[in-house]
């Protein structure tokens, strides 16, 4: 064979390889199986509308505080802009440790049980990564956050869902936590102020959770990222109580406390051998969370706390505001008690939650979240933000009155 | 936590239309009580007024402003309040305070024109008693009032669905 008949024929071998190609038959199974986020189909319709009012968005409508803003640039400017210490700045975790012992009362050695994160959510990823071995189960109260359940999947371990109920407020009851506990449970993942139903948990209905906690030997990873946003009365933390600190991964971050939401800073703490592990996986992922976020979110905790404290009496006036306006409309709900969410039942208008929501949005121009793309027990619910200025709530709750005027209702 | 009182007025500081009603259910208490305590606050004169914040630049011409800072003599008997008192007669003006540093008094002055406004400070104020100098200075524009910022820009957007 001459040598360019040769390299002809390699090219053809090659081309049928290709032909062969696809991607798809490339991917983890876990991954594949995986559905989509039900809020990422439900803005795939949103996007192209005009003049759409969002009830829609997890995320305060303020911007950072400037003061934080003008730390951040002026560090930037000073050219801080190199790899932080794995576990973050030393300034952030110390102040965290000040902070956290003012809030709580507790003890977190900022050497070796603060870490600091990409936002909450690579936080929830970690120490799920850091504990579960494949087939351990984790107990996910639901409706919950939607990240809860993907990020089990991926560290190999099963999602065990327990459902709440509007009856009961959204709290999570001992027999039902304890019908889902087997000897394959490992751990319960919280998330009290809870999104998307503005639940809380008080002192003694965490009391009860912990009993079980304690008589099966369970890890507690507690997401308290909404821990500032409550109405009527002080958040108590799951680790606060007698002898849970040292079971508890309690994860948090400045993001919706503080309008920070797209700095991505958030922060775990814990027993040094959970949090060593999780420093583990986060240097090798993350290396380290963005350097100009952790100096921002050094100013957030040392001086925002006015500005924290603003935000919090608007946010309570919008939801007074909302909950009021619902109650007017007919929409069954109870009084959410923290974050910035109100899920009214929508059972009574005969449509499920995402026919609602996607009607609701194609005729009045008003989006919110279908309550099932938080798990089954959110179906019949839909998920309002109040974080949004009380003229467009007022608009956006004549909108809806207009629709279930259109129903017949 | 904020009390009563203190609420409602941030409530209307930000909008003196607000109603009792709608103040009431922002704040999770009775009309009847926010009406009472609105009341209180007039009378007892925290409350001194209910105003329109106006971009009158946007309608008109506008008005021109002037800061005006002065230097006064004291006389005996009389003191700083005697000759503010004097100057906040004038409707043309809007604001007097007592101020530290090189001068003693500031005032701020609404005219058609700065003809109009130069000939009211030489006129009325120079010409008092006790005013050893006056400093003038013309606003050429304002970008923020009462809290409020005066100029247009476009709000970053949130996405319109997140978790």
């Amino acid at each position: 064979m001459m040598k360019s008949d040769i390299s002809a024929n390699n090219k053809k071998l090659a081309m049928e390889k290709t032909s062969l190609w696809r991607p798809g038959s490339h991917l983890s199974s876990t991954v594949r199986d995986m559905p989509p986020s039900g809020i990422r189909k439900f803005f795939d319709i949103v996007v192209g509308m005009e003049d759409v009012i969002s009830l829609g968005v997890g995320e305060p409508d303020f911007a950072t505080p400037w003061h934080i803003r003008e730390a951040c640039i002026y560090s930037l400017e000073g050219g801080h802009t190199s790899y932080t210490p794995n576990k973050g700045l030393f300034e952030l975790r110390e102040i965290l440790a000040e902070s956290t012992k003012e809030d709580l009362g507790l003890d977190y050695d900022p050497e070796e049980e603060i870490l600091i994160t990409t936002g909450v959510s690579e936080a929830v990823d970690l120490a799920f990564r850091a504990t579960i071995n494949p087939g351990d189960e984790v107990i996910v109260p639901q409706p919950c956050y939607v990240a809860y359940v993907p990020d089990v999947l991926l560290a190999g371990g099963v999602p065990r869902p327990v459902a709440t109920r509007l009856s009961e407020e959204f709290k999570l009851r001992p027999e039902d936590f304890q019908d889902a506990i087997n000897e394959k449970t490992k751990a319960l993942i919280l998330s009290y102020p809870n999104n998307p139903t503005g639940a809380i948990m008080t002192r003694e209905d965490l009391e009860e959770i912990a009993d079980l906690v304690v008589e099966n030997d369970l890890l507690v990873i507690s997401d308290e990222v909404y821990d500032k946003l409550t109405y009527n009365g002080r958040h108590t933390s799951f680790a606060q109580l007698e002898g849970m600190q040292e079971r508890t991964v309690l994860l948090n971050g400045m993001s919706k406390s503080c309008a920070m939401t797209g700095w991505r800073v958030g922060y775990a703490l814990g027993d040094p051998a959970i949090l060593g592990a999780m420093t583990k996986v986060h240097q090798y992922t993350m290396l380290c969370a963005p350097t100009m976020a952790q100096v921002a979110a050094v100013e957030a905790i040392r001086r925002g706390e006015k500005e924290i404290k603003a935000m919090n009496r608007e946010y309570d006036r919008r939801r007074r505001l909302f909950v009021s306006e619902l109650e007017r409309l007919g929409l069954p709900c109870f009084e959410p008690k923290g974050a910035f969410y109100a899920f009214p039942s929508i059972e009574g208008t005969g449509l499920s939650s995402e026919e609602f929501a996607e009607q609701l949005l194609k005729e009045q121009k008003v989006a919110a979240v279908p309550g099932n793309a938080f798990g089954e027990s959110g179906e019949g619910f839909l998920r309002c933000s109040y974080a949004t200025s009380r003229e467009e709530i007022l608009e956006a709750v004549d909108r809806i009155e207009r629709f279930l005027a259109g129903l017949g209702l | 936590m904020m009390d009563f009182a203190k609420e409602i007025l941030e409530v209307l500081e930000e909008n003196a239309r607000a109603t009792p009603g709608e103040i009431a259910t922002l704040l999770g208490r009775s009309e009847e009580e926010v009406a009472a305590e609105i009341k209180n606050l007039e009378e007892s004169g925290v409350i001194r007024k209910y105003m329109t914040m106006i971009n009158w630049e946007k309608i008109d011409d506008g008005y021109v402003y002037a800061m005006i800072e002065l230097k006064v003599s004291l006389q005996r008997d009389k003191g700083y309040d005697a000759i503010a008192e004097r100057i906040a007669r004038f409707s043309e003006v809007q604001s007097v305070r007592l101020i530290s540093g090189d001068h003693d008094i500031s005032f701020t002055v609404r005219g058609k024109s700065m003809k109009n406004v130069a000939f009211f400070v030489t006129e009325k104020i120079a010409t008092l008693e006790g005013v050893e100098s006056t400093c003038t200075h013309f606003v050429l524009k304002s970008y923020k009032e009462h809290g409020v910022t005066l100029y247009d820009r476009t709000q970053p957007k949130r996405l319109v669905v997140t978790a």
